[in-house]
């Protein structure tokens, strides 16, 4: 089973993210789970959101607290949050970011793998606005290989509608550019 | 034969509402319940199903309208949770005495005192003697089942009582995750329209919610009582039907690795299956742990529980909701009372867990299991985990 945790703000779409995400992998005949962190949430303000994905029924339904992969949409938040809280050691920590890994590392404690993408750049290009859930997306899918890039595709068409080929072409960029470490 | 669809449970609980074709929704939006109540008036106003979407200015007018409805013949659906519970409070006994087979969907979550949004059983607890049906999903495709055959079960004729289905709130209705869907025709089949006992009509008009003087009041209450003690036989045949066509058994208590158990516990909602992790996990460390569910918490299976706690050494009963200066949890409560009479009965301990959301893991279950094998502990009941 793969869990995976999740760094947004309020209003980038993590909750969006994981729910594509859970929607893509029940596609493909997989099991997973897609949830928010319960509770209130703010506009702006640091928010978490979780995935499992799993071959087989998921019955734990408690919380996550060593996740296989962390994803940060927003880089801003490496300074303010620990990021890589309860990451496995042999995990995947993937920020959105165009700094360098010597930069990042300044505020992250965690020795495994770290993934970037400019997801906020690619967003820019693709969609025309900063929001970079879908984007990283993709990127994750590229890193995590949980569910095939065109398992999006549903999800995508049936949330964005008119939009979703954007979205689709934002992911799928990502899913090129991501760089692991 | 019907589909697997990934979807958040609050909107799967909503679709399956619009299965039975409801007539009518009232309902009065509150987390972590809202996402049903958008859904619903979703579902009305794409015209999906021939039906009004009723909106009021609180909870206590959701169920108010909500019977108003029902008596005239409609198939009627709300939704609730919390304060919001409480606040339908003071109508939900009226609605089991007017036998009206309303289906309520509550996303349980702790009442205020300190507020709290998050999730435990202490709203639907205080409204257990109300003379409605309970039923308690475990996870979202149990929600969905259980809200088709809510209809079924509160509008059987032997029946006529309404019913609730208990989600607990973020734990299930803020959950995406993969559920089977029947298909319209494979519900049409299960549950056949509405045919009401009596209706509220200007052409032939009836009483209903009249006075009951001190001569009929208890005769009353007494015709609830049998009515509800009754409606378990109408349960169990409908879930059996159930699992016959749809393959998911539904049992008023369902074990989990009980056979040779030593120690079981009991639980009741969502955190079934954290449980069984558990279980499987102790079972592989040699220690003959079992788990029992309970599904229908009214009426309370009692000869079910018997049955179900045979060889069984010590039941760990958790709660999620306190009787202050009572004797302990709710459940634990029933279940010891249940047992007095047994010539053989395992030793009970009880543990009060997720209060107000606390989370509870498959290891804390392990430790309430290893703890409870010495058949009591230091407390008469024991906040588990709690400071102070």
């Amino acid at each position: 089973m793969l869990e995976i945790r999740w760094h947004g703000r309020g209003g980038q779409g993590a909750v969006t993210s994981v729910e594509l995400l859970a929607l893509s992998a029940i596609e493909e005949g997989k099991y997973a789970q897609g949830f928010p962190s319960f509770g209130p949430e703010r506009r702006g303000a640091p928010v978490t959101a979780f995935n499992r994905v799993n071959d087989k029924q998921i019955k734990i339904r408690s919380g996550i607290y060593h996740p296989d992969v962390v994803v940060v949409l927003d880089e801003s938040l490496v300074a303010l949050v620990d990021v890589a809280e309860g990451l496995k050691p042999t995990g995947i920590l993937l920020v959105n970011t165009t700094k360098s890994l010597a930069d990042l590392k300044k505020n992250i404690r965690f020795e495994g793998k770290i993934a970037t993408c400019d997801a906020t750049g690619i967003a820019w290009k693709e969609l025309g606005v900063p929001i970079t859930n879908t984007t990283m997306l993709g990127a994750l899918l590229k890193v995590s290989g949980i569910v095939k890039l065109a398992s999006l595709n549903a999800p995508l068409k049936e949330r964005f509608g008119r939009i979703a080929p954007k979205n689709q072409a934002a992911a799928k960029r990502a899913y090129e550019e991501v760089k692991i470490n | 034969m019907g589909k697997r669809v990934g979807m958040e449970v609050a909107i799967a609980a909503a679709e399956a509402a619009a299965l039975c074709k409801f007539d009518v929704a009232s309902v009065y939006p509150i987390t972590p319940q809202s996402h049903v109540a958008e859904h619903l008036a979703d579902i009305v106003n794409d015209g999906r199903v021939d039906a009004s979407f009723i909106t009021v200015e609180s909870e206590h007018s959701a169920l108010s309208s909500a019977m108003g409805a029902s008596a005239t013949g409609a198939r009627v659906v709300t939704a609730t949770s919390s304060q919001g519970l409480l606040y339908m409070g003071e109508v939900m006994p009226i609605t089991s005495s007017m036998r009206l087979p309303i289906v309520m969907l509550i996303a349980n979550r702790a009442i205020s005192g300190p507020i709290n949004i998050w999730n435990d059983h202490s709203d639907i607890m205080p409204m257990r003697d109300t003379g409605w049906i309970s039923f308690f999903a475990e996870n979202g495709q149990e929600v969905v089942d259980m809200t088709i055959q809510a209809f079924r079960v509160g509008e059987d004729r032997r029946v006529m009582l309404p019913v609730n289905v208990n989600m607990d709130g973020f734990q299930l209705p803020h959950m995406v995750e993969p559920i089977f869907f029947p298909d319209q025709e494979e519900v049409d089949r299960f549950l056949p329209e509405y045919v009401p006992y009596a209706t509220l009509h200007p052409d032939r008009p009836v009483s209903m919610g009249t006075l009951g003087m001190p001569e009929i009041y208890a005769e009353a209450q007494k015709a609830k009582d049998v009515a509800v003690v009754n409606s378990i036989k109408v349960v169990k045949e409908v879930w059996k039907e159930w699992e016959k066509l749809f393959g998911r058994k539904y049992e008023p208590i369902q074990s989990y690795r009980t056979r040779d158990a030593d120690v079981a516990l009991v639980t009741m909602g969502s955190m079934g299956e954290t449980a069984e992790i558990a279980v499987d996990a102790l079972r592989k460390q040699g220690v003959k742990a079992g788990l029992l569910k309970i599904k229908l918490w009214r009426p309370f299976p009692f000869a079910e529980l018997k049955k179900a706690v045979k060889g069984i050494r010590v039941l760990a009963v958790t709660d999620r909701a306190c009787s202050f200066g009572g004797p302990g949890g709710p459940v634990c409560s029933e279940i010891r009372s249940a047992l007095y009479e047994e010539s053989v009965r395992p030793a009970i301990v009880n543990y009060l867990i997720g209060l107000g959301g606390r989370d509870v893991q498959a290891e804390d279950f392990m430790e309430m299991v290893r703890r409870a094998a010495k058949g009591k502990l230091s407390e008469p009941y024991e906040f588990y985990g709690v400071r102070g």
